[in-house]
């Protein structure tokens, strides 16, 4: 940055001004009263006294959007990452997940004056946020069955995400444009994408596929090729020419430059994740990103990130390490078991979490489309609010396991058997698989 | 079909369309009928029968929910096929939940509002129900005279999880299945849940509704071995962790309801 960045000379009208220092207030009283962090609330207040509040708060920033089903925080904590030289001052985030406009306007608050932001966006607010932030970069990762009693069907959210990218402006806020960074592999993805004026296709891969079979633009089949292209076999829609892919650990791009992909984080999924960030980051290439992040320079930086509000991070207790992982739909859970088969230990005790509060979605059906059969052999603890339910997949997996209702009963119950079997050793990880409630609740009491 | 004399072919469990109708888990239905009929020895074959091919011969067949354009797709192929309503007539049982109940019927709604044919199995007739769709946790008992267990006893109450837009009346021709304790069902307005007529079934419930009410899953392999000329084995299986599950959601419905927000979701809101 060269210039003071005008968002921190410029004051704020009376009303979001109010806005702000208001919520700021609520804020900082609800961490005095330890209920937590008060990002949420503070944020939902200062949008009642000015709905506006969060186009104020972004006006002259550069502004990334990221969204999909999955990956989307460890995809923002991503291109923050590859946005920030050093730490991550500069580059205002909602680090904390909190992907609904309070969490977002809580996250300007909180550090202003900014000169980039970086928002993950809950999918259905999306259009919401492009339309108050005039984004620069909007990053699409993947669509797919996940929260049905919110979010209801997929495609009717995939026609909400066209109508609102077909509306972008080619040249859009401040001179600058709007750039669609999307997954080419996903033909949900792919539809909603491809009314935007601007759209970089990357082939980042998609193992979900039982939610795209049937054709988004004609009601057709989606065929999949073994190349991992797809094509309609009743209409014109295939997969977009690609600006870049992914060929297992290397980033091709359709120039002919190739870029190792070698990050921090496990898994083919966040290799995926990471291609997307590497295309997306050299495209905020406005007042506050001069000059530009390269392809190079962003995967480079992605190396040092190793762990993401404690997701794939490492803990101990009882002097055995207890590896935290978080998968929330059929498809991250999918992902998840791949990264156990990839990087874990074939022996490794696994403790499952489940919890069916809003942000899991009441509905715990889900459970039945992942595929908990790929446990088998292993020693596999059920726990979480919806253990119940847990226990009865599990039993028709014919998947060996303990229930045990408390969360910390139930790793300690897979501390101890880990000791007593004779093919895991007390170095044997015990891998901890939660979603979303039901992780933050283990790490609240770790 | 399966009458036939000779070397006895597996009890055969078929998933419809999974890939059209597999968006609610439903399609673990299936698993538990071939599982339930594994553990009492029974030679049982679970087939997942894809849209692109055509339909197996079964003796149980699954349908489970999706989207309002791959339920029409799936209607439309299944009339075209033929086979289920075929099997229907030989004796098969079917299960349709949610878009398949609907598509069992003589008439549904797709996205717009256009009704589309159903196969015409249930008199039941779909319409799009107001703006909300009914979203939650629900708990029915079966009618006096829903179907009962091979031993002349009621089925316990059904537990399940609701989210659907339709509104589902039901003609002569068919009979409520169960009486809405907690949560809308049919939403007719007239407090029933599900239709049923000879061996097909037609419910809103997921969860999946077999998982959460294996009585119905063993009347349903009843109803299979009888048009076979056999009986379910008298093989007591203990359900501990099923019982469990359905004690924590039926005293759940009751005591700790949805706020009303989630229990009547508008179409996705930003």
């Amino acid at each position: 940055m060269t210039s003071p960045h005008p968002a921190a000379t410029r004051r704020l009208p009376f009303r979001p001004s109010v806005a702000v220092k208001v919520a700021s207030g609520i804020n900082w009283l609800s961490r005095l009263l330890g209920r937590g962090s008060g990002t949420v609330i503070g944020g939902r207040v200062g949008l009642a006294v000015d709905p506006m509040l969060l186009a104020v708060l972004a006006k002259d920033c550069d502004v990334a959007l990221v969204s999909g089903t999955n990956g989307k925080t460890t995809t923002t904590w991503m291109l923050v990452a590859a946005l920030s030289e050093g730490d991550s001052v500069g580059v205002a985030t909602n680090t904390t997940g909190a992907n609904m406009p309070a969490g977002h306007v809580a996250a300007l608050i909180g550090t202003r004056p900014v000169g980039t932001v970086v928002l993950e966006v809950d999918e259905v607010y999306l259009g919401r946020l492009i339309e108050d932030t005039h984004p620069q970069v909007v990053v699409l990762l993947n669509l797919s069955r996940d929260q049905l009693d919110r979010i209801s069907e997929v495609r009717m959210l995939v026609e909400r995400w066209r109508s609102v990218l077909g509306r972008l402006d080619p040249v859009g806020h401040g001179g600058s444009r709007t750039v669609v960074v999307a997954n080419a592999d996903d033909p949900m993805v792919a539809w909603a994408a491809s009314t935007a004026p601007e759209v970089r296709w990357v082939g980042a891969g998609q193992v979900w596929r039982d939610d795209a079979v049937g054709c988004p633009a004609c009601g057709g089949r989606i065929v999949f090729e073994a190349s991992g292209s797809w094509h309609c076999d009743h209409c014109e829609f295939g997969r977009p020419d690609r600006f870049a892919w992914l060929e297992g650990d290397v980033l091709a791009l359709a120039d002919g430059r190739r870029f190792p992909v070698v990050i921090g984080l496990p898994g083919q999924f966040n290799r995926a994740n990471a291609a997307m960030v590497a295309v997306a980051a050299p495209e905020l290439v406005g007042t506050h990103c001069q000059p530009p992040v390269s392809i190079a320079t962003a995967l480079e930086r992605l190396s040092k990130l190793h762990e993401v509000a404690g997701r794939f991070s490492t803990v101990q207790r009882k002097g055995r390490d207890i590896r935290l992982l978080l998968a929330k739909n059929p498809a991250g859970w999918t992902a998840i078991f791949d990264l156990l088969d990839e990087s874990g230990d074939a022996t490794s005790p696994v403790v499952l979490s489940i919890n069916a509060r809003v942000a899991d979605g009441f509905d715990t059906s889900w459970l039945w489309d992942v595929p908990f059969e790929r446990l088998i052999g292993r020693t596999v603890v059920a726990t979480g609010e919806r253990c119940r339910d847990l226990a009865v997949r599990l039993r028709y997996a014919e998947v060996d396991h303990r229930v045990v209702p408390d969360v910390l009963e139930a790793v300690d119950m897979a501390i101890g058997n880990a000791g007593r079997l004779s093919v895991a050793t007390t170095s044997t990880p015990v891998e901890f698989l939660g979603n979303y409630t039901a992780f933050a609740q283990l790490r609240s009491r770790l | 079909m399966s009458m036939a004399t000779g070397a006895r072919s597996p009890l055969t469990v078929v998933v419809i369309y999974p890939d059209l109708l597999g968006t609610y888990g439903d399609g673990g239905n299936g698993l538990v009928l071939a599982r339930r009929a594994k553990w009492r020895g029974l030679d049982v074959s679970l087939v997942q029968a894809p849209s692109d091919r055509p339909v197996p011969r079964g003796d149980i067949y699954c349908i489970g929910g999706g989207e309002d354009g791959p339920q029409v797709r799936a209607a439309s192929t299944l009339i075209t096929d033929g086979t289920l309503t075929r099997s229907v007539e030989d004796g098969a049982v079917i299960l349709g939940v949610c878009a398949g109940f609907q598509l069992l019927g003589r008439e549904f709604p797709d996205a717009a509002d256009r009704p589309h044919d159903g196969l015409g199995l249930l008199d039941v007739t779909t319409r799009k129900g107001t703006d909300l769709r009914a979203v939650g946790e629900l708990v029915a008992t079966l009618e006096p005279d829903a179907p009962r267990s091979s031993d002349g006893s009621g089925l316990p109450p059904l537990t399940g999880f609701e989210n659907h837009g339709g509104v589902t009346t039901i003609g002569p021709g068919a009979l409520p299945l169960a009486r809405v304790i907690t949560g809308v069902g049919n939403g007719g307005g007239d407090g029933t849940e599900g239709a049923w007529r000879g061996r097909v079934i037609g419910t809103y419930l997921h969860g999946p509704v077999l998982a959460r009410n294996v009585a119905l899953a063993d009347l349903l392999l009843g109803w299979a071995l009888g048009a076979r000329g056999e009986r379910l084995p008298l093989i007591w299986l203990e359900d501990e962790e099923e019982n469990a599950l359905r004690t924590e959601r039926l005293a759940g419905a009751g005591t700790v309801k949805l706020p009303a927000r989630l229990r009547h979701l508008p179409r996705p809101r930003r």
